[in-house]
């Protein structure tokens, strides 16, 4: 009897320690992350860096404000086309579906969501950039808005469907219709889930690599509009990253930062946003 | 006024008003909402069963019964709320003001019949937004007659003074017996012929609930009322008349003072004797 007293003590003390640990190790690594990208990408950090053209290879300085520029414009391109499209599917799964046809979309979204991101790149490549016969700002924007669909479709079923019901039928029994009532009271109410998960969606595809190398392929240069190849940050980095010299791989590492920088900036601006509007 | 009395069932209250019993019928005028065999069906389980029963314009009138009784689900049918359930249907007649409620537009009918909820169901905006919501629903476009018949919503629902200060913070901040005055206030004020509250006291302190009915009792000269509640001591104190439901089927329906007083049935009798339920 004492003999399992101690061990079961044993096993739950054991088990306890397995799991603080493992949630340690995962916080340790994202801290991780951010401190070595600090470290190595700090020191080439500069205003030069956010405001200057690459320079050719072997020349000092130069910067990447045409990647930054082009990733800027590359998610307006994919958020314009992503999200509402996400959004409103969503919002047709939350409130008017059925059994089946809903079955079915939930289903493909979630299939949507796994096709690794290359696949959409060469599905992009296909459908944009061969018929066009060059690479473009719109098809890898098309590329990353294709990504971002089924990420919008769900957060946004799942946050319309945690507004109670007791609210929707509040405005129905004023005479509100039932779009009426989605439009001015369900989605208001799940608002702040869906800009959380929208932000979300773009921080995901602003770091997307594969799909852009043969959709905007890349740029030494501004691209102006939307129907010329462009630099991008991520690419960008893996272009730097693999190259062989010393200067270039710092300067990976500091658009590593920016584009994390931004992503977060984004993040905490959305959410200030949101829980300042729900104050009212 | 004239009575034609079915079956010699009729009753006349003090005031010579006509009132009414199971086989009773009172003139046209005086009658806001008449069901008839009504019976109502979730898929294939019926919960309704040939309700008959006629509300009265501008009196109280208070349904009561044990939970699950059907008495919400009745209440459901008068604004046609239940069509939010699928599956859910509901067969017989109901004439509004001699108009065939079961076949008029479901969002035509609800601007002329309110609803209050069990609970408090304000929606996230500002108290203001809240009562002007159903205006703005209805085609107000704001500007000094939207302010003014928010204004009078409030006043309607007492609770003008406790919030005209604060009309523009969130209607959240308020406390539960506030939201569920400002819910009366909200529905008020598109001006329902008929408002349906159901259960709206069971999720308040007495002190609320008091002066939820005492805001009831100031209403019945405007609006026609019909509410759901378990309390029976509130149903005896606010209601004019009162039906009790059991198990699906409305067992007697009267002026409260006799269901109460000398019921005709015994499953009444056990019921406000606290018997069962």
């Amino acid at each position: 009897m004492l003999w399992r007293n101690t061990r079961r003590k044993f096993v739950n003390y054991f088990m306890f320690s397995m799991t603080g640990l493992c949630a340690l190790v995962t916080v340790g690594v994202l801290f991780f992350i951010l401190g070595y990208l600090v470290w190595n990408g700090g020191s080439s950090l500069s205003w030069a860096f956010l405001t200057h053209l690459p320079t050719p290879v072997g020349e000092r300085g130069g910067g990447m404000a045409n990647a930054i520029v082009g990733s800027a414009k590359l998610l307006l391109l994919a958020s314009a086309f992503g999200i509402p499209i996400g959004f409103l599917g969503g919002v047709y799964l939350a409130e008017f579906g059925g059994r089946a046809f809903p079955f079915v979309v939930r289903y493909t979204a979630d299939l949507l969501n796994g096709v690794p991101s290359i696949v959409m790149g060469i599905f992009a490549y296909t459908i944009v950039v061969l018929p066009m016969k060059h690479f473009s700002t719109f098809a890898g924007g098309l590329a990353l808005g294709v990504m971002m669909i089924p990420i919008a479709v769900r957060t946004t079923e799942e946050a319309l469907r945690t507004v109670p019901l007791v609210l929707r039928e509040g405005a129905l029994a004023l005479g509100a219709s039932k779009w009426k009532t989605i439009a001015t009271v369900v989605v208001p109410a799940a608002r702040k889930g869906i800009v959380t998960g929208i932000i979300l969606d773009i921080a995901r595809v602003a770091g997307e690599t594969a799909p852009l190398l043969f959709t905007a392929f890349s740029n030494r240069f501004w691209s102006p509009g939307w129907n010329q190849p462009t630099a991008s940050l991520p690419v960008m980095v893996y272009t730097y990253a693999i190259s062989p010299y010393d200067d270039w791989h710092k300067q990976a590492w500091a658009a590593g930062l920016v584009l994390l920088t931004l992503v977060l900036v984004a993040n905490v601006a959305a959410k200030l946003f949101v829980s300042g509007r729900t104050a009212h | 006024m004239t009575t034609s009395e079915a079956g010699g069932a009729a009753l006349v209250n003090q005031e010579g008003r006509p009132a009414q019993s199971l086989g009773g019928t009172v003139a046209a005028d005086d009658v806001k909402m008449r069901v008839s065999g009504l019976d109502f069906y979730y898929g294939p389980k019926q919960t309704l069963f040939g309700v008959n029963l006629q509300v009265l314009t501008n009196r109280i009138t208070a349904l009561i019964g044990p939970s699950g009784c059907g008495k919400s689900t009745f209440l459901r049918t008068l604004n046609r709320m239940y069509e939010t359930v699928p599956h859910a249907r509901a067969e017989g007649e109901i004439l509004f003001d001699n108009e065939d409620l079961l076949a008029m537009d479901p969002v035509a009918l609800r601007r002329r019949v309110g609803m209050v909820f069990q609970r408090p169901n304000p929606f996230p905006k500002s108290i203001f937004d809240n009562i002007a919501y159903g205006l703005r629903v209805n085609g107000s476009h704001g500007g000094a007659a939207l302010k003014e018949k928010v204004e009078k919503s409030l006043r309607r629902a007492a609770l003008w003074d406790e919030v005209k200060d604060q009309l523009h913070k969130s209607a959240y901040a308020l406390s539960g017996g506030q939201q569920q005055r400002l819910c009366i206030a909200r529905a008020l004020a598109v001006d329902p012929e008929v408002l349906l509250l159901d259960e709206p006291c069971s999720a308040l302190d007495p002190i609320a609930t008091a002066k939820i009915e005492e805001l009831l009792y100031s209403l019945q000269d405007q609006c026609t009322l019909i509410i759901v509640t378990h309390n029976m001591q509130q149903a005896a104190r606010v209601a004019d008349f009162t039906g009790f439901f059991l198990l699906g089927k409305l067992i007697e329906y009267n002026k409260t003072e006799i269901i109460f007083k000398t019921p005709a049935k015994k499953e009444t009798e056990d019921y406000i004797t606290g018997r069962f339920g």
